[in-house]
């Protein structure tokens, strides 16, 4: 241990502003990072959910369409959101 | 004999891409005349913002010159491709059955005799106004002289890059510029020693060895860039 | 060799195995970087000349090595898309841009604060720091390049390219910054290098550099499964992956 006591840890010899500053916003970057990473992904699952859940609804209300039109239906849709 | 004749078809390509750029480039005399217009406005405006002391100017012209120098070439380098891309001659380019790296480096050799090259005779005049220190003027345009040319090989990346976008000015000199900082520190580095009385040649080396590198590896950049912006 | 590679490049294949190696990325990148902090802040002693400041080295020098090798990566992955277009390989150079510009900043705002303290100014051109700044525009080109164009495709292989001249030239740069730096302030004293730095302060260090490339790896790993979702998501094994979760939510 370098240091006596907290308050002398948290002073760190004078410098707390530099060291506590430089350590702060990495320590802040990484965290956001995760977090935006995080809500990134749980985001485009829910889009692919939602995605899949709409052509089961449309598949189910349309019973009698042979299922190649189906197929075509969802390519089709899928082509609409890229653009 | 196939193979002499292909080397054959090559040079004569080459030949007629240079041939052809100089022929055009010297009908639109505007287009090599306003990058050396430029370099001497850009030079101006310093003694006007700075001050109008030779000894203080004497110590900065050696970067001023070498930065201005460097705009002006950047400013030249979105019309190196432009043209031929709206009028389409540059896919004829592509479908030739010759090297692209090959012709894209004639069109680069071209753009360096009618930018980089005036642009180093200039200089040693701008320098004179600069009050330039005497003795340093040789090196001034033959490191000029050799590190437009690697300016130029650069540049054509990001030229060849961009050349398909609406608005690839500003994107332009935002890829290039940081690329250029080797040349520039070796370039203005050259002209200090000249004013400090230390041997020039290690400089001139270095920057023959930057020229050297670019010139073997910008034609494939060039190359592979000019396709993606075509086909792309 | 071949038959691995291009299963490598297979987004399913991809999405399933980065699923089973992300977490152990976490846990390590989690485990280091704890344990780094704690050595690194409290227990490392101080340096004889610059005090308590010198901590800073445990953040600012693996954000400088990690901003190196993102560049580093993000080309390889370029030259991998460019040769075999396997696509995987573009995607994680996507996201390996922003993080590396992250930490080419991180690098910088470290090392100027780092500057008060050491030179009593927040900005040195010093050959450290100036190489950093310039690695910074180059990021920020690649990523404003990838940005520009609207075709997916031509935006990769443009950004590759350019990925591929930066890291030519990266070792350019840094060489012909250092060389301007020792001539222009040959008597400055340089941040972080110490001829003998003993075992207390170098080990936190190399931990903290474990940590951050660890962090890296689970990072991409990560987003570029959600790049996989974003670019595949009307592929029929991507509504497979997730129907079973729409089962449960219904």
């Amino acid at each position: 241990m370098a240091f006596d006591s907290i308050s002398q840890f948290l002073a760190m010899g004078g410098h707390a502003p530099y060291v506590w500053s430089a350590w702060g916003i990495t320590a802040l970057l990484l965290v956001t990072i995760v977090w935006h990473a995080r809500a990134e992904h749980r985001q485009l699952l829910n889009g692919v959910k939602r995605r899949v859940r709409r052509e089961r609804a449309r598949s189910a209300g349309a019973s009698q369409v042979p299922p190649n039109a189906a197929r075509f239906n969802s390519v089709k849709g899928g082509m609409r959101d890229d653009a | 004999m196939p193979m002499i004749e292909h080397q054959g078809g090559m040079m004569i390509a080459v030949k007629a891409t240079l041939m052809r750029d100089l022929t055009l480039l010297l009908r639109h005399r505007g287009e090599v005349l306003n990058p050396l217009v430029f370099f001497a406005l850009v030079i101006t405006l310093f003694p006007i913002a700075i001050s109008p002391d030779p000894q203080l100017l004497a110590i900065i012209a050696p970067g001023l010159l070498w930065v201005a120098a460097l705009l002006a070439a950047l400013l030249s380098l979105d019309s190196l491709f432009r043209s031929d891309y709206d009028d389409g001659s540059l896919e004829q380019l592509l479908l030739a059955p010759q090297p692209l790296a090959a012709l894209g480096l004639a069109k680069v050799a071209v753009h360096w005799l009618l930018t980089g090259l005036p642009l180093a005779l200039m200089a040693p005049l701008l320098g004179i106004m600069l009050a330039l220190p005497a003795g340093s003027y040789a090196v001034l345009a033959l490191s000029l002289a050799l590190g437009t040319a690697s300016l130029s090989l650069i540049g054509a990346i990001g030229a060849a890059l961009t050349v398909g976008l609406a608005r690839g000015g500003v994107l332009l000199s935002l890829l290039v510029l940081p690329l250029y900082i080797p040349v520039l520190i070796f370039g203005a580095g050259a002209v200090q020693a000249a004013i400090l009385g230390d041997g020039v040649s290690a400089h001139l080396a270095i920057l023959g060895a930057l020229l050297a590198i670019a010139l073997v590896l910008a034609p494939w950049a060039i190359a592979a860039s000019l396709r993606i912006s075509i086909n792309g | 060799m071949w038959a691995f590679i291009h299963k490598l490049g297979s987004p399913k294949w991809f999405y399933g195995i980065s699923a089973k190696l992300q977490p152990w990325f976490w846990a390590a990148a989690a485990l280091l970087l704890v344990t780094g902090s704690l050595w690194g802040l409290a227990f490392a002693p101080a340096d004889y000349q610059q005090g308590n400041s010198f901590r800073i080295i445990y953040v600012h020098v693996p954000a400088a090595f990690l901003a190196q090798s993102i560049f580093i990566s993000m080309a390889v992955s370029g030259l991998v898309f460019m040769v075999w277009k396997i696509k995987v390989a573009d995607m994680a150079a996507a996201v390996m841009a922003p993080l590396g510009a992250a930490m080419t900043f991180v690098a910088l705002f470290s090392g100027a604060v780092w500057g008060v303290p050491t030179w009593g100014t927040w900005w040195m051109w010093d050959a450290r720091l100036t190489s950093m700044l310039i690695l910074l525009f180059l990021y920020l080109g690649v990523i404003a390049l990838r940005g520009a164009f609207t075709s997916r495709d031509s935006a990769s292989r443009a950004a590759s390219v350019l990925a591929m001249v930066g890291v030519i030239n990266i070792p350019i740069i840094k060489y012909s910054v250092d060389w301007w730096y020792t001539l222009h302030q040959p008597a400055t004293f340089t941040l972080t290098s110490r001829p003998t730095m003993p075992i207390e302060m170098w080990l936190p260090l190399a931990i903290m550099v474990l940590g951050f490339y660890s962090f890296f790896i689970a990072l991409t790993l990560m987003r570029t499964r959600s790049e996989i979702l974003r670019r595949e998501a009307n592929k029929r094994w991507v509504h497979d992956l997730v129907k079973g979760r729409v089962e449960e939510t219904r």
